[in-house]
């Protein structure tokens, strides 16, 4: 019996995520006595597909001719591999959220979503979930013999974890019943649902000519950038930096917000965070109230000083 | 064209979120309930379309009599016909196997859902459906248009925006895109009055099959006081970062 990993790469380097959910079935399989079986789609090397034996992947079968957005297909493949497991991991990242539902009707499997605890008996699966946009955790348990589960980028831990592993390379190839027939990408290089570190920037920045700070702050720290949803409205930024209710859900290790009062709507998208700090003139913004850390002070004086001094810890 | 649009009745954005019965359900007490903001995109855009095409619009919500005034606020906005598929909803294969079941009995060129519910987040009902019914699937979808029978589509991806093409019928998983938050319609006194005339069908679920079970909720712990630095003062916050909490 094995548990069965999706794994995700772009552009020929798997994500940090993928890594995060091949340690989450490697605790698992350690636990269960069982094994880990990554599936790999799409383009890639095989110094780059043996990484996953690094974090414990134990069979690593990689199709190479199919491509990742051919959500229906991958579904099809993941069905077809998982015939001797019962539980498969993906990271919830928009491209597993495209094939796990799929994965779960062909199996008649249950479907957890947003998973945020680890799973400590294999033949009774009970986890937690962010619900109601991180505002409240859900205790939920599956209730069939198989289970599909996606788990939050940044709520595991990537550990080396080596184990001797097997490679098939499969020729296969599938029709789609979707085209793909151009790709805008984003312009920040760090992926915002997987960063470390967010720099994120409100209205209290009075335009989108100021960011460039926002950018130099983010550079310093090796951080992706966010705004809130007013910036997306009137488009200073592109909506795929909203963060909270209606945007995005992220769970950094620090988030540093800029110029954001902190409405209850951008609070419930970052709140996962683990460190706050908030930067506002109005001493009364609600932020103040959710971070770890608060400056009471203009984002435009704030902000080049703390650029200035991560610089100073940089260099030394 | 015939359009189904799905509906989750959820809590207004700006509610506080509390459990009762020992935390395993919902407090509904005292909350504004709406349309979920991700399936209002597709409503609207559902309405762009209907002036456009002189498409049929249904929309279709499973829940009991209590979801009833949210979908009533859909047909004022503009939609032709309503279905109340009478279940609680246990999990989302079971809400996504009824409403699959209603639309194998009826012929609908697109169904827009939302990318996910503002309450519980799952974000499954949409690709549920399509592999029941074995159609495209398009998620985060924030741009549709037809052409004949061919339909472009773009949609968000971990890292840019995927330009799509397709043939009907197919399910979208919608956001913001599909229409601006400024296009979004807000019924008017007209359409509240024809909304009480326009029929709306309940219909009996099928199966109570459900496989996930929720056991109960609990809140985010409660952060500690915020320590606030001074604003000459900002290597103290570095300091912090680097040497005391480590996240940097």
């Amino acid at each position: 019996m094995s548990i069965t990993v999706y794994t995700e790469n772009w552009k020929g380097k798997f994500r940090k995520s993928t890594f995060e959910a091949v340690c989450y079935a490697r605790k698992i399989a350690d636990m269960s006595n069982k094994e880990v079986k990554a599936i790999s789609i799409g383009e890639i090397d095989e110094n780059e597909l043996k990484k996953l034996s690094n974090y414990g992947a134990n069979t690593i079968i990689s199709y190479t001719k199919v491509k990742k957005n051919n959500e229906n297909g991958v579904a099809a493949i993941i069905k077809n591999e998982s015939e001797n497991s019962n539980l498969i991991i993906f990271s919830n990242t928009f491209n597993a959220k495209s094939i796990a539902p799929r994965v779960s009707v062909k199996l008649n499997a249950g479907l957890i979503t947003n998973v945020i605890s680890e799973i400590n008996d294999l033949e009774n699966i009970s986890v937690k979930r962010q619900s109601f946009s991180s505002k409240a955790i859900e205790s939920i348990r599956l209730k069939s013999n198989c289970g599909v589960i996606t788990i939050s980028p940044n709520a595991f831990s990537v550990v080396e974890n080596v184990v001797s592993s097997n490679l098939q390379v499969k020729e296969d190839e599938l029709n789609s019943n979707i085209s793909i027939i151009g790709k805008d990408e984003n312009k920040g290089k760090i992926s915002l649902s997987e960063a470390e570190v967010v720099v994120s920037a409100g209205r209290g920045l009075k335009g989108p000519e100021n960011w460039d700070m926002i950018e130099e702050l983010a550079d310093c720290l090796g951080a992706a950038t966010a705004c809130s949803k007013p910036v997306s409205d009137i488009g200073w930024r592109p909506h795929s930096e909203h963060v909270g209710q209606t945007g995005k859900a992220i769970a950094p290790n620090l988030y540093i917000a800029i110029g954001i009062s902190g409405a209850i709507q951008h609070l419930a998208g970052v709140n996962s965070s683990k460190i706050m700090v908030a930067i506002n003139t109005d001493p009364e913004a609600p932020f103040f109230k959710a971070a770890d850390y608060g400056v009471v002070g203009d984002a435009f004086n704030v902000v080049p000083k703390l650029i200035d001094e991560l610089k100073k810890n940089n260099n030394n | 064209m015939n359009i189904l649009v799905c509906i989750s009745s959820v809590p207004d954005t700006t509610s506080k979120i509390n459990f009762t019965e020992n935390n395993t359900k919902f407090d509904k007490n005292g909350i504004q309930f709406v349309i979920n903001p991700y399936d209002e995109f597709g409503l609207t855009k559902a309405i762009m379309l209907k002036e456009k095409f002189q498409a049929n619009v249904s929309v279709i919500t499973v829940g009991d009599a209590s979801v009833e005034p949210v979908i009533r606020k859909a047909l004022a906005i503009g939609a032709d016909k309503a279905v109340r598929i009478n279940m609680h909803p246990m999990d989302s294969f079971s809400t996504a196997n009824e409403i699959a079941n209603y639309v194998k009995q009826n012929n609908y060129d697109i169904i827009i859902a939302g990318k996910e519910s503002s309450d519980y987040n799952s974000g499954a009902v949409p690709g549920i459906i399509s592999e029941i019914l074995d159609i495209p699937f398009v998620n985060a979808c924030n741009g549709l248009s037809f052409e004949g029978e061919q339909v472009n589509l773009s949609r968000e991806i971990d890292g840019g925006i995927e330009k799509i093409q397709t043939k009907t019928p197919l399910i979208i998983g919608g956001q913001k895109g599909l229409v601006e938050e400024s296009e979004l319609k807000i019924p008017n006194m007209r359409g509240i009055m024809t909304a009480r005339t326009k029929p709306l069908e309940i219909i009996e679920a099928t199966t109570t099959n459900h496989l996930t079970e929720s056991i109960e909720f609990e809140k985010p712990s409660t952060k500690g006081e915020c320590k606030m630095i001074d604003e000459n003062n900002i290597s103290e916050l570095v300091n912090e970062l680097y040497n005391v909490t480590k996240v940097i």
